[in-house]
């Protein structure tokens, strides 16, 4: 690490340093904070030492509380100790903070600071964590940059080792965390030089030894608690002198200097606005400019929020100042004022009071940020702005337009600091291109080579299949300091075409900007294919204009549809950055760098594809005129409602943040069936129905991971409308009279490509092999006729739901799914199962979701998949936290239970009024069938009408209760980090409870939302963070220990090794009055491999014996019989079969073939081990039904 | 000198009864072994081009997927430090295999590419191979290549290879030439010091239920040694380059046969993988006991006696032979009748 520069982002500058200054880190993944963690991890499988020449300790905990605790433990028994951690994560650790610092415990908690889930759930940053720890005893001390991220990072570290005060050191969640910088990295020299040995020898001296036995955490009565807690301020109060001088010492060795308030801007200014955290760098910049035109403003960068160091703010602030704007990223509703503002108020006041300052500034407070929300210059300003009026606004909001409290200020959007001589670049691509990978190698190329400053900032969308990217580079002569995104681009390159017609491109386009373009169109034709308004822009803005088709390019060379490095060769070819020649060196150099350790096929791909790319690059001289008749077409159809047309369209076209906050809800409720209306229109090629082939089994449909493909009966009546070219064929469903056509349609807007679809059709035709009843063909020519069949499809009638029975898969391809067009993964394994959740109970279910995939794709904004039936009934469903969610289901249970209770007595009480037949028909009504449950529908109705007459307080109550009579269905859904890991107490106590709820776990085997942590879940022998040489222990059995209460239906399943089982297990646990557990193989992307594959993973999965199916119903049990039930054949395929067609197992043949083979041998054993108690279990003879008499 | 000794591709062998590639050869202690349990040599698995360039496609694809599109996960798997991709692993098998045992350690590679077939074949021969087998596995679908392109390829091929190395070079061959015995005598004059007969193919199945091609590699049988024995025979004496036979050898009879065929060696694979190494001990000791009844001195001495220009009557190699075969079954089929 002794380099003189760095180009890294903010989590990798603080784990390079928590690294190395510790000797334990005990973690758990979190977003933005996750990859401080994975840093540390890949750094102790690399067995990188610490400051002192040993390896680090880094251990995945099942929480953040749990790695509270262990950090707690290593503190006590003397080791130096640090963990990880953001928003709910840092929640979970705060009782253990207090501990730490009660207990006056050297540590460094580092924190990526990220908003605390209230109305919704935010991944992006604010400081709502960080203020919810303020109380704790740690100090606070805030980065303002990546360069401050390593250097508090360090300097947290020593304060807390003199001071005994405990220390959070955060960075702004995603943009200082996430944010690609060029620093000047700390060297094991800088490291030694600012830590103090000897205070780490006094920490070692407090440990608990039993050579020197003390004791801590006693139980205090109340005669001493108080005084105790006062014991200890003394260190408090020396804490901020501690952490100025560790700053001086750092200073002396870095020339860095740094204090605990920094002020920067006039001398002699009038109006100061006081902040803290990333926030920083666009105030300095607004305020450099205004100051550069005369304005006397100034700004205080706060470091040590916390001990609050009065004395050094007001040295910091000029004795000129007559306003100040303190600026919270933060919401404390019903407070006097946030948490920043209202210690710089008291601070002021005291030293007024004290009689110390002669005039008293005005002072005003505001929120800004909130969630990431852009934080620019011109706000700034605004705060600068309103501290100039009579009456300054005071609790503010900046950045939002509130038009509902009037908080907010204006905000001149003209107000612009970007340097005029740094290159501002944005980049549009798909997550799946990667424009982002290579926009990262193009900082370090640029940074590294002509030394410029750099900055890389990446934004993402929330879906996880074609999500769009836009890459945020800076890069200049001056330093940048510039903590938001790119407004005005002077160079703007869409690496795919489709863009152009859904959003406006080049919005941000200064004039004479260069755009580069990936077309498909040669440069003859690409001038017409530009909507029109890109081409009055272009016009209008005198933009030169480049094209490339990289797709071509990519195909000949076989990177498939990475276009990556073609793209990246045009920017600098185009840019100028650097010499051509000097630039592809460069290029190729990286991608040796990056990809040569994966052999030469992926380097030899890459290096055809750069030598292959500026044959194709042409400038492309503007036509005349804007005569395109295409527009970039609106983000949802105009047929859509309201709120989906005025709310969430702004949303999905990018312009969320124009909208004001009278558009949103107020508590965080939004309406469900939207997913319908965003028609993403991102898979190349969708499946084709041959229907001379189709027998109609309804796979296709039941594998569906997004609910685009669906079947439907109807008579030869409703097809006389149909569109030309509309498909159908004669119903194999003879039990359904009036019906007979069968309809395959697929929705191509909605379609992701995946193609499990075509791989799970077992239609084959007879003369052709490989011609099956569905095949993958390109969309193009394809798209009008198949969104004009979707419509007609999608608007012809449901068959009624009691019209089939619903126990085999063949009949449930006719029940409406509930769930469609999520933004999970293209080919993802959990969703299917939801969907055949939701078309089995979805008019009847609630649905507590634990975060994690399925709570981003199945809430994440702007639309949400889940959705309403003809009669507007469909799945509610909510998200508490990730480790309460069975819990949380428990009290849905609850709470129905509950309210049917009160709605049966009233019934009971007001049978005279609705009529005893009515009322002894609604409570002894049979709801164990559709036909059940319809009919019971049918009596609420009834109910209503005769309630409607009756005037009683009670009868108004039963009005409002009498759903509750008819059957909900309360399932928990979670993956299994919730299930195996931070939810295991709850989901172990909620199974012990006996209420009657259905847990679905989507089991992935890994943290998948996070990107592939290691859970209890993972297998032996695959590879994933946190496990880097292959997990070295089995998978938890979470079926055998539900099983062992006896009491809890459990099932073990996986569709694509048994879809009949599959469907048997969720109509069993949903019969079953008790709780049920339903384990479900997920096949997942962090499994590696192509997803396409899926379904036949799963079978091997089976086939090889490490994923028996099975299930345990203890109502067999009450029928004299065995309730345990293996389901699946003796393992009949080697488990390396089955495990060695995934990355996560091959790759550690790769790097460790020993581990991989003495690893895979365990796994087999474990396998045939576990197959022998399953096999000797499902033996069992049931009992004697006598011997079940006896025992009731 | 042993009775047992002999020679191949100039490499003094104790014995003529190698183990060709398999999973056995695939391990230094698998190859240790072999040696203890007497055989003469070994020949690893082959080093296949193609592979290679596969793995390193596949893993860096499997590793890029969904990279870089989600704000919550840049990535699903770790980037380890190193995977030992390309050759190195086997590179190391060979230098340690050769550290370990006193036996020829024969390397085999399989190239795609000239390039890949020089370079790996110089690393072969840096890591120590005693000698190099060129696997000349490939099946040739294109309609519009000829047999005689196919071939002349090939040769340049070997040429270029024994150009690239010093170390002995023997070919192995597959069976399906029109002009085999051409073949061998343009491999012999591209510089191949040993031919090997023949090259066993994977051979696809058919699944008629799901309509499927079902891919396998079953072990050999031992009628799959009478073709080899065929062209063994005649190319015996016509060519410079020393024979051997692989595929279908699984006794001591085998290896009498391959010998007075004129084959200098055995390979065998199947038989040891079914019966576990320590069967080569029980083959050597009846092909000593088989020597003795038969009052052969040394093996050297039986070799190629059964070749085209050892036996009296060459005719009984070529087609006649077959014609006396088909009349002699159905004079059979008459009488059964």
């Amino acid at each position: 690490m002794d380099q003189k520069r760095a180009i890294v982002d903010g989590n990798e500058a603080v784990a390079s340093v928590a690294y190395r200054l510790n000797e334990m880190i005990a973690i758990f993944p979190i977003t933005p904070a996750s990859p401080m963690g994975e840093w540390a991890d890949q750094w102790m499988s690399e067995a990188r030492p610490n400051l002192w020449g040993t390896v680090p300790e880094v251990i995945e905990m099942q929480s953040e509380g749990g790695a509270a605790g262990a950090l707690h433990g290593a503190l006590q028994a003397g080791a130096l100790g640090t963990t990880f951690t953001a928003s709910q994560g840092l929640l979970l650790m705060l009782p253990n903070m207090y501990k730490i610092a009660g207990e006056l415990t050297a540590a460094v908690i580092h924190v990526a600071a990220r908003a605390v889930a209230t109305h919704a759930l935010s991944i992006f940053g604010d400081h709502s964590d960080v203020m919810a720890a303020r109380a704790t005893g740690f100090a606070l001390l805030a980065s303002n940059s990546v360069q401050e991220a390593s250097d508090f990072a360090l300097i947290a570290q020593a304060a807390s080792l003199e001071s005994r005060v405990p220390f959070l050191h955060f960075v702004d969640g995603f943009r200082t965390s996430h944010e690609v910088m060029a620093i000047e990295p700390l060297s094991d020299d800088d490291l030694r030089a600012v830590i103090d040995m000897q205070a780490i020898a006094r920490h070692r001296a407090r440990a608990l030894t039993p050579d020197r036995p003390v004791l801590r955490g006693t139980a205090q009565n109340p005669d001493v608690f108080f005084q105790s807690r006062e014991a200890g301020n003394a260190f408090y109060s020396a804490c901020p002198a501690i952490v100025q001088q560790t700053m001086d010492r750092f200073a002396a060795r870095t020339g860095r200097h740094y204090r605990l308030f920094d002020y920067v801007g006039a001398p002699d200014a009038e109006r100061v606005v006081v902040l803290m955290g990333s926030g920083a760098g666009a105030a300095e910049e607004a305020v450099e400019a205004l100051q550069a035109r005369g304005e006397k403003v100034g700004l205080v960068k706060v470091r040590l929020f916390r001990p609050f160091n009065a004395e050094a703010l007001l040295a910091a602030l000029p004795e000129t100042v007559r306003a100040i704007a303190v600026l919270d990223r933060t919401k404390e509703p019903g407070s006097a004022g946030e948490p920043l503002y209202q210690d710089v108020v008291t601070a002021v006041m005291e030293r007024f009071s004290a009689g110390r300052i002669a005039v008293l500034p005005r002072i005003v407070g505001g929120r800004y940020g909130l969630g990431s929300k852009e934080f620019t210059p011109a706000m700034v300003k605004a705060c600068l702005d309103t501290l100039s009026a009579p009456a300054p606004r005071n609790h503010f909001t900046v950045g939002i337009v509130d038009d509902v409290t009037h908080t907010s200020l204006a905000v001149d959007r003209d107000f612009s600091t970007e340097a005029p001589g740094t290159v501002r670049a944005l980049f549009y691509g798909l997550g799946s291109d990667g424009t982002v990978g290579a926009n990262k190698n193009s900082i370090k190329i640029i940074g590294n080579r002509t030394g410029s400053h750099v900055q890389g900032y990446f934004v993402y969308d929330s879906k996880k299949a074609g999500s769009m990217t836009v890459s945020h580079l800076r890069f200049g002569p001056t330093p940048i300091r510039s903590t938001y995104l790119i407004g005005r681009a002077n160079f703007i390159a869409c690496h795919q075409f489709q863009f152009l017609d859904r959003l406006d491109i080049l919005s941000a386009a200064e004039d004479g900007a260069t755009v580069l373009l990936n077309a498909p169109h040669g440069p003859d034709q690409v001038w017409e294919n530009l909507p029109r308004r890109v081409q009055e822009t272009i016009l209008r803005q005198k933009l030169r204009l480049f094209v490339i088709d990289a797709m071509a390019v990519a195909r000949q060379t076989g990177v498939g549809r990475r276009i990556n490095t073609i793209m990246q060769v045009c920017f600098f070819a185009i840019s100028g950055v650097l010499p051509r020649d000097e630039a592809i060196g460069a290029i190729k150099h990286a991608i040796e760098e990056t990809y040569g350790k994966r052999g030469t096929a992926a380097v030899q791909q890459n290096f055809a594809a750069v030598d292959q790319t500026l044959a194709g690059l042409h400038e492309v001289a503007p036509g005349s005129t804007a005569a395109s008749a295409g527009e970039i077409r609106p983000p949802v159809p105009p047929a859509a409602p309201d709120f989906v047309r005025n709310v969430l369209g702004p949303q999905i076209a990018g312009l969320g943040d124009v909208l004001p906050v009278s558009a949103m809800p107020i508590d965080g409720t939004y309406p469900t069936g939207t997913s319908q209306w965003e028609r993403r229109c991102i898979a190349p090629q969708i499946p084709v129905w041959d229907e001379s082939l189709c027998i109609q089994c309804g796979k296709c449909v039941i594998v569906c991971p997004h609910s685009v493909i669906r079947a439907k009966l109807c008579d030869e009546a409703a097809l006389a409308d149909a569109p030309p070219g509309f498909k159908s064929m004669a119903s194999k469903f003879p039990e359904v009279q009036g019906h007979g056509r069968y309809l395959l349609q697929v929705s191509p807007e909605d379609c992701t490509g995946c193609s499990l679809c075509v791989e799970i059709c077992p239609a084959k035709s007879k003369s052709v092999a490989k011609h099956k009843a569905l095949a993958m063909a390109d969309i193009a020519p394809l798209l009008d006729q198949e969104r004009a069949n979707w419509d007609f499809f999608a608007a012809l009638p449901e068959l009624d739901r009691g019209a089939l029975a619903h126990d085999t898969l063949r009949n449930t391809q006719m029940l409406e799914p509930l769930f469609e067009f999520s933004g999970a993964c293209s080919g993802c394994g959990e969703t299917p199962y939801i969907r055949l959740l939701t078309q089995l109970f979805g008019d009847r279910l609630l649905i507590a979701n634990a975060t994690g995939c399925s709570s981003i794709y199945g809430g994440n904004l702007p639309t949400t998949p889940y959705t309403v039936n003809a009669e507007g009934r469909g799945p509610a469903w909510s998200n508490s936290l990730f480790e309460d969610n069975a819990e949380f289901g428990l009290g849905m249970r609850l709470a129905v239970d509950q309210q049917r209770a009160y709605a049966c007595e009233l019934v009971r009480r007001l049978s005279p009024v609705i009529g005893a037949d009515l009322a002894a028909a609604l409570l002894a009504a049979d709801e164990t069938t559709e036909q059940g449950i319809e009919a019971q529908r049918g009596r609420v109705v009834e109910l209503r009408r005769r309630l409607r007459d009756a005037g009683t307080p009670e009868a108004a109550v039963l009005r409002d209760l009498a759903d509750m009579l008819v059957r909900k269905s309360v399932w928990l859904v979670g993956g299994d980090g919730w299930a195996y890991d931070i939810g295991a107490g709850g989901l172990d106590h909620v199974l012990a409870s006996g209420r009657n709820v259905n847990v679905l776990v989507l089991d992935t085997e890994v943290y998948s939302n996070t990107g592939g942590q290691m859970s209890k879940a993972t297998p032996r022998g695959a590879v994933a963070k946190f496990a880097m040489g292959g997990k070295r222990t089995g998978k938890k059995d979470l079926a055998m220990e539900a099983i062992s209460y006896g009491s809890v239906y459990v099932a073990q399943i996986a569709m694509g090794g048994g879809d009949a089982h599959t469907l048997k297990a969720f109509l069993e646990a949903e019969s079953y009055d008790g709780p049920s557990l339903l384990i479900a193989y997920s096949h997942c992307i962090a499994h590696g491999y192509d997803l396409s594959l899926g379904l036949a993973q799963q079978k091997a999965a089976v086939r090889s014996g490490y994923w028996p199916l099975l299930r345990y119903d203890p109502r067999l049990r009450d029928e004299g019989k065995n309730p345990f039930q293996l389901d699946s054949a003796k393992p009949s395929v080697p488990f390396h079969d089955y495990a060695y067609q995934e990355a996560r197992y091959t790759m550690l043949i790769r790097s460790n073939p020993e581990a991989a083979r003495d690893l895979l041998a365990q796994a087999e054993c474990d396998i045939r081990q576990r197959w022998e108690v399953y096999a000797a279990e499902a033996a069992q003879p049931g009992r004697p039904a006598a011997a079940v008499e006896t025992q009731q | 000198m042993s009775k047992l000794e002999t020679t191949y591709l100039g490499l003094a062998l104790k014995n003529p009864l190698a183990a060709s590639s398999s999973p056995l050869t695939d391990s230094v202690e698998g190859i240790c072994a072999l040696e203890d349990h007497g055989l003469a040599a070994v020949v690893l698995p082959s080093l296949f081009e193609e592979q290679l360039e596969a793995e390193s496609a596949g893993l860096h694809a499997d590793l890029e997927r969904g990279s870089e599109g989600f704000a919550e996960a840049t990535r699903f798997l770790p980037d380890l430090a190193t995977y030992n991709l390309g050759p190195d692993r086997y590179l190391d098998l060979i230098r340690r295999a050769r550290n370990r045992v006193a036996i020829p350690v024969i390397a085999s590679l399989n190239g795609t590419t000239p390039g890949g077939w020089l370079e790996y074949a110089r690393l072969i021969e840096q890591a120590g191979a005693s000698a190099l087998e060129l696997n000349m596995y490939a099946i040739e679908t294109d309609p519009e290549r000829t047999g005689a392109e196919i071939e002349a390829r090939q040769q340049d091929m070997v040429r270029l290879v024994r150009d690239a190395v010093t170390i002995p070079l023997s070919i192995k061959l597959s069976p399906f030439y029109s002009g085999l015995a051409n073949m061998a005598r343009g491999l012999d004059a591209a510089g191949a010091d040993g031919l090997v007969l023949f090259n066993r193919f994977y051979q696809p199945d058919f699944d008629i239920v799901e309509r499927e091609v079902v891919n396998a590699l079953a072990l050999s049988t031992p009628s799959e040694l009478l073709p080899r024995l065929h062209w063994t025979a005649i190319l015996s004496g016509r060519v410079g380059a020393d024979l051997s036979i692989t595929g279908g050898v699984h006794g001591a009879e085998d290896v009498v046969k391959c010998v007075m065929a004129g084959a200098r060696l055995s390979f065998m694979a199947s038989a040891l993988l079914k019966h576990g190494a320590g069967y080569a001990r029980s083959v050597l000791a009846q092909l000593d006991q088989w020597l003795d009844a038969h009052e052969y001195a040394s093996v050297t001495e039986m070799c190629g006696c059964m070749g085209y220009t050892a036996v009296p009557d060459p005719a009984a190699l070529e087609r006649s032979n077959y014609m006396k075969v088909l009349g002699s079954y159905m004079a059979e089929r008459e009488t059964s009748v």
